[in-house]
């Protein structure tokens, strides 16, 4: 027994779930406030950390200007996809407009191989030092800005939902369209909400993850990979998808762990998650979280 | 407040002053072939309340949500005449630019969200409003209704009668010129209904709301509403002042619930089949 890697893992496992977790929430976003599962998450982030690394490289500026103008520019990317290209689709069956996302995922595979070519991009760094040690162990700097980042999105959301205005109105479109109509809220506007912000959500986790690994289409992959994370704690719940981005993240390293301790397979940090994704649909197809209606006695 | 109104088939009382709503001559048709509204005109004179009653099918809500605009979540559409709200030509617009002009409906079945608590729901209420004084009228709302303050859970635990009373102080919060309700008295008891009725007369004095009251409840909407309207088949067949239609003799044997105390004979009730119509 192996304690030390032990906790490394752990620790790694509740840093890149809470990144989960902010992944997972961007998917929620949207289909909370759309009914639409969005297949296209994963490129989202690989074009917010692409813009990011753009912005760092080409025209080398800081870092500390270029994220914000990152999340600038995908808020307004998102609307744009939004009005652009699924605006046309509302009133369609939501099976089409999830198709069009699987579409739009290949577009923009393509797109930014033609724009950004096809070789995997160190990013430039960040930070000083690339890791900090904490209590014997050792923690990449970026985990740390990972995991502050992560809980301030958290926390921010979390107001967002209960106390503003407009999270109010995205709540009651996801309730009920027609009513939130009744009540003065343009629905059009609130699904263009939700993509700017789920875009610039995805862009935090995809430049978070680049500052790690570098940016590179298998960056995309991160979509999928988060899916169950999403499907664990319902896909329309916020706080589900938080915490099911947390278990699946510890499970993953639990699971390497006993592999590289043990069982010796070798892969099964990457199938992992989706065994539970399979549990978890036969046992809770509605996820740990995932809305009940309320019915009275 | 710019023209006056001479396509009205039947004199009212209404025409005396430029009515806040007038519905003139309107067609609705849903998915492009389900005629439901054939040639409805009506007038809501503003601060007054208006019933517009009928049996089921008649074309109320219909009606309702072509003024609000709602019809075009349910792919209806109107495809004849005009509704004039304050002077402005509204058919055809968005429901969420008709609720910033000033008209708010209620929807049948309450429609609040349950998920939500009571002040979540009134500050949804707010939402085209751009003053801040939300708190105020929460507070105003809380007034009215004090029992809601009481509860503070989710909207879904309330009673029915809570609900309703949630979903009008809902409008309310949005401050709107005229208040659109559709069956404030679905599944409430005798005495509920009393109570919200008492409270939407005591809404329309106090806050000079307009309303347009659409009921099944011909008696309580009439115990309220200064004018009423009859629907059949799509069609304004009857209307007059409230008392008017309430000493009507068709509309007592139909809406009212029978003239007397007497119990009829079968040979009434061929006569009822008979007249069920007015034409």
């Amino acid at each position: 027994m192996n304690l030390q890697f032990l906790i490394q893992l752990l620790v790694n496992g509740l840093v890149v779930g809470t990144l989960y977790g902010v992944v997972a929430m961007s998917f929620v976003l949207i289909y909370k406030a759309t009914q639409v599962v969005n297949f296209a998450q994963g490129e989202l982030l690989l074009i917010g950390a692409w813009v990011c690394w753009a912005l760092l490289t080409k025209y080398q500026v800081p870092f500390w200007v270029g994220m914000p103008l990152t999340l600038v520019f995908m808020f307004v990317f998102g609307i744009a996809i939004q009005i652009v290209i699924l605006r046309p689709m509302i009133g369609e069956p939501i099976i089409s407009v999830i198709m069009v996302t699987i579409g739009l995922s290949t577009v923009f595979q393509a797109v930014l191989k033609w724009i950004f070519g096809v070789n995997p991009q160190p990013f430039p760094p960040v930070f000083t030092s690339q890791s900090i040690h904490f209590l014997g162990l050792q923690i990449q700097t970026v985990y740390v800005m990972s995991l502050v980042v992560s809980v301030a999105m958290m926390i921010g959301m979390a107001w967002f939902f209960r106390a503003s205005k407009y999270g109010l109105a995205m709540r009651a479109t996801a309730f009920d369209q027609q009513v939130a109509q009744s009540l003065g809220i343009s629905v059009k506007n609130v699904f263009a909400m939700a993509w700017a912000i789920s875009a610039a959500v995805s862009a935090v986790a995809g430049v978070v993850v680049a500052v790690v690994n570098g940016v590179s289409s298998g960056l995309s992959a991160y979509g999928i990979k988060v899916f169950p994370a999403a499907i664990l704690g319902g896909l329309d719940s916020i706080g589900g998808a938080v915490l099911g981005g947390i278990i699946i993240g510890l499970l993953e390293n639990i699971a390497q762990y006993i592999d590289s301790e043990y069982l010796h397979w070798g892969n099964l940090y990457e199938i992992a998650p989706f065994y539970v994704l399979i549990i978890v649909l036969m046992i809770k197809p509605y996820g740990l979280f995932g809305t009940k209606d309320i019915e009275r006695v | 407040m710019t023209e006056t109104i001479e396509v009205i088939p039947k004199p009212s009382p209404a025409q005396a002053a430029a009515p806040l709503l007038a519905v003139r001559n309107i067609e609705v048709v849903y998915d492009d072939v389900i005629l439901v509204l054939r040639g409805l005109s009506l007038e809501v004179p503003q601060g007054a309340i208006v019933a517009l009653l009928g049996a089921n099918g008649a074309g109320k809500s219909t009606t309702l949500k072509a003024i609000s605009g709602l019809l075009k979540t349910e792919d209806g559409e109107v495809t004849r005449g005009e509704i004039v709200f304050d002077g402005e030509r509204i058919n055809g617009i968005d429901p969420d630019k008709i609720v910033r002009r000033g008209i708010f409906q209620v929807m049948e079945g309450r429609r609040i969200i349950s998920d939500m608590t009571s002040i979540e729901n009134l500050r949804l209420g707010a939402f085209t409003r751009r003053d801040g004084d939300v708190d105020a009228d929460i507070a105003m709302v809380f007034n009215y209704f004090p029992r809601l303050k009481e509860r503070t859970g989710l909207a879904g635990y309330l009673s029915g009668g809570e609900q309703q009373m949630l979903a009008i102080g809902r409008a309310l919060m949005a401050r709107p010129k005229m208040i659109l309700m559709d069956e404030p008295s679905m599944g409430l008891s005798p005495l509920l209904v009393k109570e919200v009725f008492a409270i939407i007369k005591e809404i329309n004095r106090d806050l000079g709301v307009t309303i347009l009251l659409v009921e099944q409840n011909a008696r309580a909407a009439l115990s309220v509403a200064s004018h009423g309207y009859i629907m059949e088949q799509g069609k304004v067949v009857l209307d007059g002042s409230a008392d008017e239609l309430r000493d009507n003799e068709d509309v007592k044997e139909f809406y009212l619930g029978g003239a007397g105390d007497q119990r009829k004979s079968f040979k009434n009730l061929k006569s009822f089949k008979r007249r069920k119509r007015w034409l």
